[in-house]
Protein backbone atom coordinates (compact mmCIF):
# COMPACT_ATOMS: atom_id res chain seq x y z
CA UNK A 1 0.00 0.00 0.00
CA UNK A 2 1.66 2.63 -1.26
CA UNK A 3 -0.17 5.84 -0.87
CA UNK A 4 0.99 9.72 -2.09
CA UNK A 5 0.47 12.15 0.45
CA UNK A 6 -2.01 14.24 -1.81
CA UNK A 7 -4.15 11.19 -1.95
CA UNK A 8 -4.18 11.78 2.12
CA UNK A 9 -4.84 14.91 2.01
CA UNK A 10 -7.77 14.68 -0.42
CA UNK A 11 -9.00 11.91 1.80
CA UNK A 12 -9.51 14.52 4.69
CA UNK A 13 -10.82 16.66 2.25
CA UNK A 14 -13.47 14.37 1.94
CA UNK A 15 -13.76 13.75 5.71
CA UNK A 16 -14.07 17.28 6.50
CA UNK A 17 -17.19 17.36 3.44
CA UNK A 18 -18.75 14.70 5.20
CA UNK A 19 -18.56 15.91 8.82
CA UNK A 20 -19.79 19.21 7.91
CA UNK A 21 -22.27 17.78 5.61
CA UNK A 22 -23.40 15.66 8.57
CA UNK A 23 -23.06 18.23 11.37
CA UNK A 24 -25.48 20.31 9.46
CA UNK A 25 -28.11 17.21 9.47
CA UNK A 26 -27.85 16.90 12.88
CA UNK A 27 -27.82 20.58 13.58
CA UNK A 28 -31.62 20.86 12.69
CA UNK A 29 -32.47 17.98 15.18
CA UNK A 30 -30.54 19.74 17.77
CA UNK A 31 -31.71 22.93 17.27
CA UNK A 32 -35.51 21.86 17.35
CA UNK A 33 -34.53 19.58 20.74
CA UNK A 34 -32.92 22.11 22.56
CA UNK A 35 -35.79 24.58 21.31
CA UNK A 36 -37.98 22.48 23.17
CA UNK A 37 -36.21 21.64 25.93
CA UNK A 38 -35.88 25.50 26.35
CA UNK A 39 -39.70 25.71 26.27
CA UNK A 40 -40.41 22.83 28.66
CA UNK A 41 -41.27 20.65 26.09
CA UNK A 42 -40.10 17.48 24.21
CA UNK A 43 -39.19 17.89 21.03
CA UNK A 44 -39.24 15.65 17.78
CA UNK A 45 -39.00 11.99 19.25
CA UNK A 46 -41.00 9.93 16.99
CA UNK A 47 -38.53 8.74 14.61
CA UNK A 48 -36.39 6.29 15.95
CA UNK A 49 -34.58 5.97 19.37
CA UNK A 50 -34.79 9.70 20.80
CA UNK A 51 -36.23 10.61 17.10
CA UNK A 52 -32.70 10.46 15.90
CA UNK A 53 -33.76 9.54 12.56
CA UNK A 54 -35.72 12.82 12.20
CA UNK A 55 -33.13 14.44 9.92
CA UNK A 56 -33.35 11.68 7.34
CA UNK A 57 -36.83 11.91 7.50
CA UNK A 58 -36.53 15.21 6.94
CA UNK A 59 -34.20 15.05 3.84
CA UNK A 60 -36.48 12.06 2.23
CA UNK A 61 -39.52 14.95 2.91
CA UNK A 62 -37.31 17.94 1.32
CA UNK A 63 -36.14 15.81 -1.72
CA UNK A 64 -39.99 14.79 -2.64
CA UNK A 65 -41.28 17.88 -2.50
CA UNK A 66 -42.71 19.63 -5.72
CA UNK A 67 -39.90 21.80 -7.39
CA UNK A 68 -41.37 25.13 -7.72
CA UNK A 69 -40.12 27.71 -9.87
CA UNK A 70 -42.37 31.47 -9.38
CA UNK A 71 -43.75 33.08 -12.58
CA UNK A 72 -41.42 35.70 -14.19
CA UNK A 73 -38.35 34.26 -12.12
CA UNK A 74 -35.01 33.85 -13.63
CA UNK A 75 -34.68 30.22 -13.66
CA UNK A 76 -31.05 29.47 -14.36
CA UNK A 77 -30.37 32.39 -11.31
CA UNK A 78 -33.28 31.15 -9.48
CA UNK A 79 -30.85 27.55 -9.39
CA UNK A 80 -27.47 28.69 -9.10
CA UNK A 81 -28.37 30.43 -5.83
CA UNK A 82 -29.04 27.90 -3.53
CA UNK A 83 -26.11 26.38 -4.80
CA UNK A 84 -23.78 29.16 -4.46
CA UNK A 85 -24.70 29.67 -1.31
CA UNK A 86 -24.24 25.51 -0.02
CA UNK A 87 -20.83 25.08 -2.11
CA UNK A 88 -19.47 28.84 -0.48
CA UNK A 89 -20.12 27.29 3.31
CA UNK A 90 -18.46 23.98 2.26
CA UNK A 91 -15.53 25.49 0.49
CA UNK A 92 -14.67 27.27 4.47
CA UNK A 93 -14.08 24.63 6.30
CA UNK A 94 -11.72 23.51 4.14
CA UNK A 95 -8.80 24.87 5.79
CA UNK A 96 -9.65 24.93 9.08
CA UNK A 97 -7.16 23.19 11.46
CA UNK A 98 -9.12 20.44 12.97
CA UNK A 99 -6.11 18.72 14.77
CA UNK A 100 -2.61 18.67 14.70
CA UNK A 101 -0.49 15.83 12.22
CA UNK A 102 -0.72 11.93 12.53
CA UNK A 103 2.40 10.22 11.96
CA UNK A 104 2.27 6.86 11.06
CA UNK A 105 5.52 5.53 9.90
CA UNK A 106 6.47 7.71 6.87
CA UNK A 107 3.14 9.07 6.45
CA UNK A 108 2.08 12.36 8.38
CA UNK A 109 -1.47 13.04 7.79
CA UNK A 110 -2.26 16.92 8.42
CA UNK A 111 -6.09 16.80 9.77
CA UNK A 112 -6.68 19.94 7.86
CA UNK A 113 -7.94 20.22 4.38
CA UNK A 114 -5.48 22.42 3.08
CA UNK A 115 -3.04 24.59 4.81
CA UNK A 116 -2.47 27.72 3.34
CA UNK A 117 -0.57 31.13 4.84
CA UNK A 118 -3.77 33.22 4.24
CA UNK A 119 -6.49 30.95 6.05
CA UNK A 120 -8.15 33.79 7.99
CA UNK A 121 -8.39 35.68 4.18
CA UNK A 122 -9.49 32.64 2.95
CA UNK A 123 -12.17 32.21 5.59
CA UNK A 124 -13.52 35.64 5.33
CA UNK A 125 -13.76 35.71 1.52
CA UNK A 126 -15.75 32.60 1.54
CA UNK A 127 -18.02 34.04 4.26
CA UNK A 128 -18.50 36.98 2.17
CA UNK A 129 -19.04 35.07 -1.48
CA UNK A 130 -21.98 33.41 0.81
CA UNK A 131 -23.89 36.75 0.79
CA UNK A 132 -24.19 35.83 -3.33
CA UNK A 133 -26.04 32.90 -3.05
CA UNK A 134 -28.69 35.28 -0.67
CA UNK A 135 -28.67 38.19 -3.41
CA UNK A 136 -29.14 35.81 -6.05
CA UNK A 137 -31.68 33.34 -4.59
CA UNK A 138 -33.79 36.32 -2.97
CA UNK A 139 -33.23 38.77 -6.74
CA UNK A 140 -34.26 35.80 -9.01
CA UNK A 141 -37.83 34.76 -6.97
CA UNK A 142 -39.20 38.23 -8.59
CA UNK A 143 -40.92 38.46 -5.48
CA UNK A 144 -40.90 41.50 -3.47
CA UNK A 145 -40.43 40.08 0.18
CA UNK A 146 -37.59 37.80 -1.39
CA UNK A 147 -36.64 41.14 -2.53
CA UNK A 148 -36.18 42.81 0.79
CA UNK A 149 -35.09 39.74 2.72
CA UNK A 150 -31.92 39.85 0.01
CA UNK A 151 -31.07 43.59 0.66
CA UNK A 152 -31.23 42.79 4.34
CA UNK A 153 -28.92 40.12 4.32
CA UNK A 154 -26.40 42.19 1.94
CA UNK A 155 -26.23 45.57 4.12
CA UNK A 156 -26.04 43.93 7.26
CA UNK A 157 -23.64 41.14 6.11
CA UNK A 158 -21.30 44.56 5.06
CA UNK A 159 -22.04 46.10 8.06
CA UNK A 160 -20.80 43.45 10.11
CA UNK A 161 -18.00 42.38 8.25
CA UNK A 162 -16.19 45.80 9.00
CA UNK A 163 -16.80 45.25 12.77
CA UNK A 164 -15.44 41.66 12.24
CA UNK A 165 -12.43 42.06 10.43
CA UNK A 166 -11.49 44.81 12.78
CA UNK A 167 -11.97 42.82 16.06
CA UNK A 168 -9.94 40.13 14.33
CA UNK A 169 -7.39 42.87 13.60
CA UNK A 170 -5.94 43.05 17.29
CA UNK A 171 -5.80 39.22 17.12
CA UNK A 172 -3.25 39.25 13.71
CA UNK A 173 -1.35 42.25 15.24
CA UNK A 174 -0.48 39.71 18.10
CA UNK A 175 -0.31 36.22 16.08
CA UNK A 176 1.70 38.41 13.56
CA UNK A 177 -0.11 35.67 10.64
CA UNK A 178 -2.82 34.52 9.05
CA UNK A 179 -2.10 31.00 9.07
CA UNK A 180 -5.02 29.29 11.48
CA UNK A 181 -2.54 26.70 12.30
CA UNK A 182 -0.31 29.15 13.33
CA UNK A 183 -2.04 31.00 15.64
CA UNK A 184 -2.81 27.87 17.11
CA UNK A 185 0.70 27.05 17.60
CA UNK A 186 0.88 29.97 19.22
CA UNK A 187 -1.62 29.75 21.94
CA UNK A 188 0.35 27.03 23.30
CA UNK A 189 2.71 27.94 26.28
CA UNK A 190 5.34 26.97 29.09
CA UNK A 191 3.99 29.51 31.73
CA UNK A 192 4.60 28.07 34.91
CA UNK A 193 1.01 27.85 36.56
CA UNK A 194 -1.44 25.45 36.85
CA UNK A 195 -3.83 26.67 34.14
CA UNK A 196 -1.20 27.98 31.96
CA UNK A 197 -2.62 26.14 28.57
CA UNK A 198 -6.29 28.38 29.37
CA UNK A 199 -4.38 31.11 30.24
CA UNK A 200 -2.44 31.51 26.54
CA UNK A 201 -5.59 31.32 24.63
CA UNK A 202 -6.71 34.29 22.64
CA UNK A 203 -9.83 34.75 24.18
CA UNK A 204 -8.00 36.06 27.85
CA UNK A 205 -5.59 38.46 26.09
CA UNK A 206 -8.87 39.53 23.56
CA UNK A 207 -12.09 39.64 25.61
CA UNK A 208 -13.63 43.07 24.34
CA UNK A 209 -12.48 41.01 20.78
CA UNK A 210 -14.14 38.24 21.07
CA UNK A 211 -17.45 39.32 21.99
CA UNK A 212 -17.22 41.77 18.59
CA UNK A 213 -16.56 38.88 17.08
CA UNK A 214 -19.10 36.61 18.30
CA UNK A 215 -21.96 39.18 17.96
CA UNK A 216 -20.90 39.79 13.94
CA UNK A 217 -20.56 36.12 13.50
CA UNK A 218 -24.03 36.01 14.93
CA UNK A 219 -24.58 38.44 12.51
CA UNK A 220 -23.05 37.08 9.67
CA UNK A 221 -25.14 33.59 9.76
CA UNK A 222 -28.39 35.62 9.66
CA UNK A 223 -28.78 33.84 13.24
CA UNK A 224 -31.14 35.35 15.67
CA UNK A 225 -31.28 38.06 16.89
CA UNK A 226 -29.73 39.61 13.68
CA UNK A 227 -32.06 37.20 11.29
CA UNK A 228 -33.60 39.93 9.46
CA UNK A 229 -33.07 38.65 6.40
CA UNK A 230 -35.66 35.30 7.35
CA UNK A 231 -37.70 36.74 9.76
CA UNK A 232 -41.20 35.27 8.93
CA UNK A 233 -42.69 37.55 10.67
CA UNK A 234 -42.41 40.41 8.94
CA UNK A 235 -40.88 39.05 5.15
CA UNK A 236 -42.82 35.59 5.59
CA UNK A 237 -39.77 33.71 4.58
CA UNK A 238 -37.22 36.23 3.52
CA UNK A 239 -35.18 35.69 0.63
CA UNK A 240 -36.08 31.41 0.31
CA UNK A 241 -40.14 32.57 0.46
CA UNK A 242 -40.68 31.41 -2.79
CA UNK A 243 -37.79 28.04 -2.84
CA UNK A 244 -39.76 24.75 -1.98
CA UNK A 245 -37.94 21.26 -2.13
CA UNK A 246 -33.77 20.74 -1.95
CA UNK A 247 -33.57 24.18 -2.99
CA UNK A 248 -34.85 25.67 0.66
CA UNK A 249 -33.23 22.57 2.11
CA UNK A 250 -29.57 23.64 0.27
CA UNK A 251 -30.45 27.14 1.91
CA UNK A 252 -31.19 25.91 5.31
CA UNK A 253 -28.40 23.77 5.23
CA UNK A 254 -26.01 26.38 3.92
CA UNK A 255 -27.02 28.30 7.39
CA UNK A 256 -25.98 25.55 9.39
CA UNK A 257 -22.69 24.77 8.11
CA UNK A 258 -21.97 28.39 8.62
CA UNK A 259 -22.75 28.35 11.90
CA UNK A 260 -20.62 25.45 12.13
CA UNK A 261 -17.73 27.28 10.20
CA UNK A 262 -18.36 30.03 12.77
CA UNK A 263 -18.26 27.88 15.74
CA UNK A 264 -14.95 26.20 14.40
CA UNK A 265 -13.02 29.84 13.39
CA UNK A 266 -14.11 31.30 16.89
CA UNK A 267 -12.75 28.21 18.57
CA UNK A 268 -9.62 28.11 16.39
CA UNK A 269 -9.01 32.10 17.04
CA UNK A 270 -10.06 32.75 20.03
CA UNK A 271 -10.16 29.27 22.57
CA UNK A 272 -6.88 27.63 21.29
CA UNK A 273 -7.92 25.16 18.74
CA UNK A 274 -7.16 21.85 18.92
CA UNK A 275 -5.02 22.87 22.01
CA UNK A 276 -6.34 21.72 25.56
CA UNK A 277 -4.72 22.23 29.14
CA UNK A 278 -2.26 19.81 30.26
CA UNK A 279 -1.39 18.09 26.82
CA UNK A 280 1.78 18.64 27.66
CA UNK A 281 1.72 16.79 30.79
CA UNK A 282 0.10 14.36 29.32
CA UNK A 283 2.28 13.53 26.69
CA UNK A 284 5.41 13.58 29.43
CA UNK A 285 3.27 10.79 31.19
CA UNK A 286 2.16 8.59 28.92
CA UNK A 287 6.10 8.90 27.24
CA UNK A 288 7.61 8.45 31.15
CA UNK A 289 5.69 6.21 33.07
CA UNK A 290 3.42 4.50 30.21
CA UNK A 291 6.38 3.33 28.19
CA UNK A 292 5.14 4.76 25.20
CA UNK A 293 6.61 6.05 22.04
CA UNK A 294 7.08 9.59 21.48
CA UNK A 295 5.53 9.31 18.19
CA UNK A 296 2.56 7.06 19.78
CA UNK A 297 2.23 9.54 22.51
CA UNK A 298 1.77 12.44 19.98
CA UNK A 299 -0.77 10.32 17.91
CA UNK A 300 -3.15 10.04 21.26
CA UNK A 301 -2.58 13.99 21.83
CA UNK A 302 -3.79 14.71 18.17
CA UNK A 303 -6.76 12.54 18.60
CA UNK A 304 -7.83 14.32 21.88
CA UNK A 305 -6.96 17.57 20.77
CA UNK A 306 -9.51 16.67 17.77
CA UNK A 307 -11.88 15.44 19.95
CA UNK A 308 -11.44 18.58 21.96
CA UNK A 309 -12.00 21.03 19.49
CA UNK A 310 -15.23 19.48 18.09
CA UNK A 311 -16.12 19.79 21.72
CA UNK A 312 -15.25 23.46 21.56
CA UNK A 313 -17.01 23.87 18.28
CA UNK A 314 -20.38 21.63 19.72
CA UNK A 315 -20.70 23.99 22.90
CA UNK A 316 -20.67 27.35 20.31
CA UNK A 317 -23.27 25.66 18.22
CA UNK A 318 -25.28 25.01 21.30
CA UNK A 319 -24.83 28.58 22.33
CA UNK A 320 -26.00 29.84 19.00
CA UNK A 321 -28.99 28.13 19.62
CA UNK A 322 -29.50 28.76 22.90
CA UNK A 323 -29.43 32.48 22.27
CA UNK A 324 -31.86 31.80 19.24
CA UNK A 325 -34.27 30.85 21.45
CA UNK A 326 -33.83 33.33 24.03
CA UNK A 327 -33.36 36.57 22.43
CA UNK A 328 -36.32 38.43 19.84
CA UNK A 329 -35.31 40.23 16.97
CA UNK A 330 -33.80 42.83 16.31
CA UNK A 331 -34.88 46.32 14.44
CA UNK A 332 -33.75 47.00 11.75
CA UNK A 333 -32.37 50.83 12.29
CA UNK A 334 -31.81 49.11 16.06
CA UNK A 335 -29.13 46.61 13.90
CA UNK A 336 -27.22 49.45 11.83
CA UNK A 337 -26.99 51.29 14.94
CA UNK A 338 -25.40 48.78 16.71
CA UNK A 339 -23.04 47.45 13.93
CA UNK A 340 -21.88 50.96 12.77
CA UNK A 341 -22.16 53.23 15.69
CA UNK A 342 -21.26 50.96 18.77
CA UNK A 343 -19.37 47.73 17.09
CA UNK A 344 -16.76 49.77 14.65
CA UNK A 345 -15.65 52.31 17.55
CA UNK A 346 -15.70 49.54 19.85
CA UNK A 347 -13.31 47.46 17.50
CA UNK A 348 -11.16 50.37 16.54
CA UNK A 349 -10.57 51.02 20.03
CA UNK A 350 -9.78 47.65 20.95
CA UNK A 351 -7.18 47.74 18.32
CA UNK A 352 -5.99 50.78 19.94
CA UNK A 353 -5.40 49.37 22.94
CA UNK A 354 -4.04 45.88 21.75
CA UNK A 355 -1.40 47.97 19.87
CA UNK A 356 -0.68 50.18 22.84
CA UNK A 357 -0.45 46.63 25.34
CA UNK A 358 1.97 45.48 22.58
CA UNK A 359 4.06 48.19 22.48
CA UNK A 360 4.71 48.72 26.19
CA UNK A 361 4.87 44.59 26.53
CA UNK A 362 2.09 43.51 28.10
CA UNK A 363 1.19 41.10 25.67
CA UNK A 364 3.07 39.48 22.99
CA UNK B 1 -58.28 63.05 36.35
CA UNK B 2 -58.61 61.47 39.41
CA UNK B 3 -58.13 57.80 39.30
CA UNK B 4 -61.21 55.37 40.11
CA UNK B 5 -58.86 52.92 41.90
CA UNK B 6 -55.97 53.83 44.48
CA UNK B 7 -53.47 51.13 42.37
CA UNK B 8 -52.67 53.87 39.53
CA UNK B 9 -48.57 53.63 39.40
CA UNK B 10 -47.18 56.38 38.54
CA UNK B 11 -44.42 56.03 35.61
CA UNK B 12 -41.58 58.02 35.49
CA UNK B 13 -39.28 57.26 32.91
CA UNK B 14 -35.54 57.25 34.09
CA UNK B 15 -32.48 57.18 32.03
CA UNK B 16 -30.69 53.86 31.43
CA UNK B 17 -27.54 53.43 33.78
CA UNK B 18 -24.44 52.00 31.55
CA UNK B 19 -25.59 48.90 33.06
CA UNK B 20 -28.77 48.79 31.04
CA UNK B 21 -27.47 50.72 27.84
CA UNK B 22 -24.52 48.01 27.50
CA UNK B 23 -27.14 45.08 26.87
CA UNK B 24 -25.49 42.03 27.92
CA UNK B 25 -25.97 42.30 31.37
CA UNK B 26 -29.98 41.63 30.36
CA UNK B 27 -28.61 39.31 27.77
CA UNK B 28 -26.65 37.32 30.12
CA UNK B 29 -29.90 36.96 32.88
CA UNK B 30 -32.02 35.66 30.06
CA UNK B 31 -29.80 33.11 28.70
CA UNK B 32 -29.78 32.20 32.73
CA UNK B 33 -33.45 31.94 32.71
CA UNK B 34 -33.76 29.91 29.87
CA UNK B 35 -31.37 27.46 30.57
CA UNK B 36 -32.94 26.89 34.03
CA UNK B 37 -35.52 26.05 31.91
CA UNK B 38 -33.37 23.72 29.91
CA UNK B 39 -32.40 21.92 32.82
CA UNK B 40 -36.08 21.76 33.94
CA UNK B 41 -37.33 19.92 31.46
CA UNK B 42 -34.16 17.42 30.81
CA UNK B 43 -34.28 16.87 34.45
CA UNK B 44 -37.87 17.13 35.14
CA UNK B 45 -40.92 15.54 33.64
CA UNK B 46 -41.99 17.82 30.90
CA UNK B 47 -45.75 18.72 30.25
CA UNK B 48 -46.32 17.16 27.46
CA UNK B 49 -48.60 13.71 27.06
CA UNK B 50 -47.41 11.42 24.26
CA UNK B 51 -50.51 11.35 23.05
CA UNK B 52 -50.88 7.70 21.90
CA UNK B 53 -48.75 6.04 24.83
CA UNK B 54 -50.34 8.68 27.14
CA UNK B 55 -53.75 9.69 27.66
CA UNK B 56 -55.14 12.82 29.55
CA UNK B 57 -57.49 11.56 32.05
CA UNK B 58 -61.29 12.79 31.43
CA UNK B 59 -63.78 13.84 33.62
CA UNK B 60 -65.94 11.39 34.73
CA UNK B 61 -68.68 13.80 33.69
CA UNK B 62 -67.15 13.80 30.36
CA UNK B 63 -70.05 12.94 27.30
CA UNK B 64 -68.53 11.29 25.32
CA UNK B 65 -69.15 8.19 22.87
CA UNK B 66 -72.72 6.39 23.13
CA UNK B 67 -73.43 2.91 24.21
CA UNK B 68 -76.89 1.13 24.50
CA UNK B 69 -76.96 -0.59 27.41
CA UNK B 70 -78.05 -4.61 28.85
CA UNK B 71 -79.60 -6.08 31.61
CA UNK B 72 -78.64 -8.24 34.41
CA UNK B 73 -79.55 -10.96 32.21
CA UNK B 74 -77.70 -9.80 28.90
CA UNK B 75 -81.00 -8.33 27.41
CA UNK B 76 -81.00 -5.38 25.58
CA UNK B 77 -82.79 -2.58 27.74
CA UNK B 78 -83.85 -0.53 24.71
CA UNK B 79 -87.55 -0.81 23.84
CA UNK B 80 -87.85 1.70 20.73
CA UNK B 81 -90.24 4.18 22.14
CA UNK B 82 -87.95 7.19 20.53
CA UNK B 83 -88.18 9.42 22.87
CA UNK B 84 -84.31 10.03 22.52
CA UNK B 85 -84.53 10.33 18.70
CA UNK B 86 -87.41 13.16 20.06
CA UNK B 87 -85.04 14.63 22.34
CA UNK B 88 -81.90 14.56 20.08
CA UNK B 89 -81.49 18.81 19.24
CA UNK B 90 -79.19 17.81 16.36
CA UNK B 91 -81.65 15.03 15.18
CA UNK B 92 -78.39 12.03 15.11
CA UNK B 93 -80.83 9.41 16.06
CA UNK B 94 -82.56 6.82 14.45
CA UNK B 95 -84.31 3.67 14.43
CA UNK B 96 -86.76 1.18 13.31
CA UNK B 97 -88.93 -0.55 16.46
CA UNK B 98 -89.77 -4.40 16.08
CA UNK B 99 -91.84 -6.76 17.86
CA UNK B 100 -90.09 -9.29 20.22
CA UNK B 101 -90.87 -12.81 18.65
CA UNK B 102 -91.58 -15.84 21.08
CA UNK B 103 -88.47 -17.31 21.92
CA UNK B 104 -86.55 -13.96 21.57
CA UNK B 105 -87.02 -13.33 25.59
CA UNK B 106 -83.59 -13.79 26.26
CA UNK B 107 -82.56 -10.62 23.77
CA UNK B 108 -84.97 -8.30 24.50
CA UNK B 109 -86.22 -6.96 27.97
CA UNK B 110 -89.37 -5.09 26.88
CA UNK B 111 -91.88 -6.81 24.10
CA UNK B 112 -90.43 -3.84 21.58
CA UNK B 113 -87.37 -3.33 20.55
CA UNK B 114 -85.57 -1.55 18.08
CA UNK B 115 -84.41 -3.79 15.10
CA UNK B 116 -81.96 -0.65 14.21
CA UNK B 117 -80.56 1.91 15.98
CA UNK B 118 -78.19 4.32 14.49
CA UNK B 119 -76.34 7.82 15.97
CA UNK B 120 -74.44 9.69 12.73
CA UNK B 121 -71.75 10.88 14.92
CA UNK B 122 -71.12 13.61 12.53
CA UNK B 123 -74.43 15.10 13.51
CA UNK B 124 -74.49 14.31 17.60
CA UNK B 125 -73.26 17.49 19.87
CA UNK B 126 -73.08 15.30 22.30
CA UNK B 127 -74.98 17.46 25.00
CA UNK B 128 -76.09 14.09 26.43
CA UNK B 129 -80.30 15.00 26.36
CA UNK B 130 -81.12 11.36 25.08
CA UNK B 131 -79.49 9.55 28.35
CA UNK B 132 -82.03 12.47 29.95
CA UNK B 133 -84.81 11.58 28.20
CA UNK B 134 -84.29 7.28 27.89
CA UNK B 135 -87.24 5.70 30.58
CA UNK B 136 -85.35 2.58 30.56
CA UNK B 137 -81.86 3.67 31.66
CA UNK B 138 -80.69 2.05 28.38
CA UNK B 139 -78.42 4.93 26.11
CA UNK B 140 -75.86 6.47 28.35
CA UNK B 141 -72.70 9.06 27.27
CA UNK B 142 -69.50 7.14 27.88
CA UNK B 143 -67.05 9.15 29.85
CA UNK B 144 -64.03 7.24 28.86
CA UNK B 145 -64.28 6.60 24.88
CA UNK B 146 -64.95 9.26 22.13
CA UNK B 147 -65.89 8.80 18.19
CA UNK B 148 -62.53 8.66 16.69
CA UNK B 149 -61.77 10.23 13.47
CA UNK B 150 -62.49 8.62 10.34
CA UNK B 151 -62.01 8.51 6.39
CA UNK B 152 -65.26 8.08 4.80
CA UNK B 153 -68.65 10.09 6.18
CA UNK B 154 -70.58 6.91 6.22
CA UNK B 155 -68.31 5.11 9.18
CA UNK B 156 -69.66 7.64 11.51
CA UNK B 157 -73.31 6.15 11.08
CA UNK B 158 -72.55 3.87 14.08
CA UNK B 159 -75.30 1.01 14.13
CA UNK B 160 -76.32 -1.46 17.00
CA UNK B 161 -73.77 -3.76 16.20
CA UNK B 162 -70.73 -0.99 18.08
CA UNK B 163 -73.09 0.67 19.92
CA UNK B 164 -74.25 -2.04 21.84
CA UNK B 165 -72.29 -3.05 24.85
CA UNK B 166 -70.98 -6.71 25.51
CA UNK B 167 -72.62 -9.51 27.16
CA UNK B 168 -70.25 -10.48 28.92
CA UNK B 169 -69.76 -8.63 33.01
CA UNK B 170 -66.24 -7.97 32.38
CA UNK B 171 -66.56 -5.73 29.11
CA UNK B 172 -69.49 -3.62 29.98
CA UNK B 173 -69.58 0.30 30.02
CA UNK B 174 -68.74 1.93 33.18
CA UNK B 175 -71.72 4.49 32.73
CA UNK B 176 -75.37 3.27 33.90
CA UNK B 177 -76.58 0.99 36.01
CA UNK B 178 -74.12 -1.25 37.33
CA UNK B 179 -74.01 -5.35 37.92
CA UNK B 180 -74.13 -6.69 41.54
CA UNK B 181 -71.27 -9.03 41.82
CA UNK B 182 -74.10 -11.41 42.54
CA UNK B 183 -75.35 -11.03 39.28
CA UNK B 184 -72.61 -10.66 37.42
CA UNK B 185 -71.53 -14.08 38.84
CA UNK B 186 -75.05 -15.47 37.54
CA UNK B 187 -74.47 -13.98 34.04
CA UNK B 188 -70.93 -15.71 34.13
CA UNK B 189 -72.44 -18.86 34.89
CA UNK B 190 -75.21 -18.92 32.31
CA UNK B 191 -72.29 -17.71 29.68
CA UNK B 192 -69.91 -20.90 30.33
Amino acid sequence: MDFPPLAWQGLVVLVVFGVSLLIATYSTYAERVIAAFLQDRVGPDRAGPFGLLQPLADAVKLFTKEEFFPAGANRALFVFGPCLAMVTALMSSAVIPFGNVLQFGETAIHLQGIEINVGMLYVFGMVSLGVYGIMIGGWASNNKFSLLGAIRAASQNISYEIAMGLALIAVLMMSGTLSLREITFQQVSDAPFVWQDIFNWNVMKQPLGFIIFIVCAFAETNRTPFDLPECETELIGGYHTEYSSMKMGLYLFAEYINVFVASAVMSVLYFGGFNFPFQAELRNWLVSSQGLELVTAQNIITILGLVGLFAKIFSFIFFFMWVRWTLPRFRYDQLMRLGWTILIPLAIFNIMLTGGLITFGVIK
Amino acid sequence: MESLSKRAKVLTKKPMTLAERAYLPAIFQGLSITMQHFFRAATKKQVTIRYPEETRPFSPVFRGLHVLKRDEAGRERCTACGLCAVACPAEAITMVAGERKKGEENLYREEKYAVSYEINMLRCIFCGLCEEACPKAAVYLQADKMAPPRFERDEFIYGKDRLVEPVTPDNRSKRGIQLTPEQADKLRSQLA
